[in-house]
């Protein structure tokens, strides 16, 4: 039986590593993806906490975090699409059009 | 092995369908879908049209409340298996939000009308962004206002990029959804950990539950901070809000319009409702940490807004300010508070909307004179745009005799009711420096060298031009008599 805590640390280290990868990662869909990897690790602490609580709750969560997270994706990868053509590069310091 | 036996099932025996609490959104979203199944019919140089059947919409959606008037006072009650209240509060909102949308379709029209393609899919996601407004202020569950925000900003997302060939419009937008992603991302760790310490995620369980021993108070801590970071984003505080100038400017004017007021309002009544409703035994906590917050987004909008050129950008950065003036009535956590923010609330939109309706009409075809400079000698120009302009930043700054003032005077009110001594001095100091700026618009546009090649032929469809009228009646008649709409708002603080 592996301890709640488990899931729970595996949880944090993935939530963090895609934190620093939105803040490190200079091109647009490799933060999309951490985003993603955030979104996931939610997913893992909901889920733990549902099996830790008993409940079924936690679970139905997921599946809503699921479905917004798809939404979110067809949004955005058609943002990072007209992006790409419009300004024939991924690099966010690129997007420096407008400042101050 | 009954480990898995649903327990929800068995707590949750009552079916609570309660439709009527609902309606102003089912009919929102009805018409929403109806006009992007209409569009590939209507051809392209009457898709401006369609916010005709959009205005059709929020009025029936508006009229279903007025008949619904009654059932609207069901406090502390949640239904749709606890998922929203219909409360006074909730009511108060969806109208004001309403009233928003009506403003922002007719401003949208207006810009449409000059746009070389028009999109009638703007009507669409408008309507789709206020019925995530809508549940967001009625929410009763986190789940709910997660999923009320999700709405609202995926539709603003693909609102601030629609004008896909300008390079400006695509920055705004993938700023706008990277960071609004990130920080959801953030709401809904603290979600989980709200979750985990309660074993729930509605408002009124989590505030029974949170006094006894079974809650982790580390958990809740973690939780609250994360929950607070994603709504900073969300409404632009300090330190969250780099990038809400970037996406003011680069966004449409209406879609602008709807950040500045939709969003940041929605946003804001969800965390009052949170914190407010479901997480008070942590005030002395979320006080330390808004108080903090508020202190920053004050000045650092204020000072911002100082060195702005364009003003669009100009109003960004105000509308960063008026976000921390809010923050006093919930850092204050007292009922006059409350009352402060929803008076506020139709304050801000009254003449922020104001103001970008005439900064809409101003700049014309593709947003052209959207500078400062470009407002010179507009008072000689066109008496009618500078004249409402003038009441709307005067109300801004908080000038006596506005909604703004009065706004701000309860607000002030309630926090030094609270013993916020400090945070009500930084306010003041903080709005004193913010008058400078809105002044120096209004002196251009009388005082300034007038000159003859600026003049544009301005026109104004009368939609607008009454439009603007009833906005600055309102801000002038909220300044005079605030009696009648705090009134209202004292109802409706009671959860």
């Amino acid at each position: 039986m592996i301890p709640v805590t488990h899931y729970l640390a595996l949880a944090a280290i993935l939530f963090v590593i895609g934190t620093c990868g939105v803040i490190l990662q200079r091109n647009v869909l490799t933060m999309f993806m951490c985003i993603e990897l955030m979104l996931n690790a939610v997913n893992l602490t909901f889920i733990t906490f549902s099996r830790f609580l008993n409940q079924l709750d936690g679970q139905i969560f997921v599946l809503f975090v699921m479905t917004v997270a798809a939404a979110e994706a067809a949004v955005g990868l058609a943002l990072i699409v007209i992006l790409s053509r419009r300004a024939d590069s991924l690099d966010v310091d690129q997007a420096n059009t407008m400042k101050w | 092995m009954n480990r898995f036996v649903p327990q929800m099932f068995t707590e949750w025996g009552t079916v609570d369908l309660n439709y009527s609490a609902l309606l102003p959104e089912i009919i929102l979203s009805l018409t929403g879908i109806m006009i992007m199944l209409v569009i590939p019919f209507v051809p392209t140089a009457r898709h401006v049209s369609l916010g005709y059947p959009a205005l059709a919409g929020i009025a029936v959606a508006f009229l279903s409340l007025v008949a619904t008037r009654a059932t609207w006072d069901q406090r502390g009650e949640a239904f749709f298996y606890g998922m929203v209240f219909q409360d006074p509060f909730a009511l108060f909102l969806k109208v004001l939000f309403l009233f928003a949308t009506a403003a922002l379709v007719l401003i949208a029209m207006n810009y449409l009308d000059q746009e070389d393609r028009a999109q009638g899919e703007f009507y669409a996601l408008l309507l789709f962004a206020t019925v995530g407004m809508c549940l967001m202020a009625a929410s009763a569950d986190l789940i709910m206002t997660f999923l009320g925000l999700e709405i609202l900003s995926i539709s603003t997302y693909v609102l601030a990029g629609l004008k896909e060939r300008e390079r400006k419009s695509n920055e705004s937008a993938i700023k706008y959804f990277l960071l609004g992603a990130f920080s959801t991302a953030f709401m809904l760790y603290g979600i989980a950990f709200v979750y985990g310490a309660t074993g729930s995620t509605q408002y009124l369980i989590i505030a029974k539950v949170i006094p006894t021993s079974e809650s982790e108070p580390f958990l809740l801590l973690l939780a609250l901070g994360l929950m607070l970071v994603g709504f900073g984003f969300k409404i632009a505080l300090a330190p969250f809000h780099i990038w809400a100038p970037d996406v003011y400017e680069g966004a449409p004017l209406p879609v602008t319009a709807l950040l500045a007021v939709g969003s940041k309002a929605a946003a804001l009544v969800a965390l009052v409702r949170i914190l407010f409703q479901a997480l008070p035994a942590l005030s002395p906590e979320w006080q330390v940490l808004l108080w903090m917050s508020a202190v920053l987004t004050m000045s650092i909008g204020n000072i911002a807004a100082l060195t702005q050129t364009n003003i669009k950008r100009m109003l960004a950065y105000s509308s960063i300010a008026h976000a921390g003036y809010l923050l006093l009535g919930l850092t204050a956590h007292n009922e006059l508070g409350t009352q402060g923010i929803l008076y506020y609330l139709v304050a801000y939109a009254l003449m922020t909307m104001g103001a970008f309706a005439v900064v809409q009409i101003v700049g014309g075809r593709d947003e052209q004179y959207i500078q400062i400079e470009d407002y010179r000698g507009l008072g000689y120009r066109h008496p009618f745009l500078s004249v409402t302009l003038s009441v709307f930043l005067i109300s801004l700054a908080g000038i006596p005799a506005t909604a703004g003032f009065m706004g701000k005077f309860f607000l002030f009110a309630a926090a030094l009711e609270s013993e916020l001594y400090g945070l009500v001095f930084l306010a003041i100091l903080a709005s004193a420096i913010g008058i400078y700026y809105y002044l120096k618009v209004i002196v251009l546009m009388y005082m300034g060298d007038f000159q003859e090649e600026t003049g544009t032929l301005i026109t104004i469809p009368l939609s607008l031009r009454i439009v603007i009228a009833i906005m600055v009646l309102g801000t002038i008649y909220l300044g005079i008599l605030p009696g009648t709409l705090l009134h209202l708002a004292s109802e409706a603080v009671n959860f």
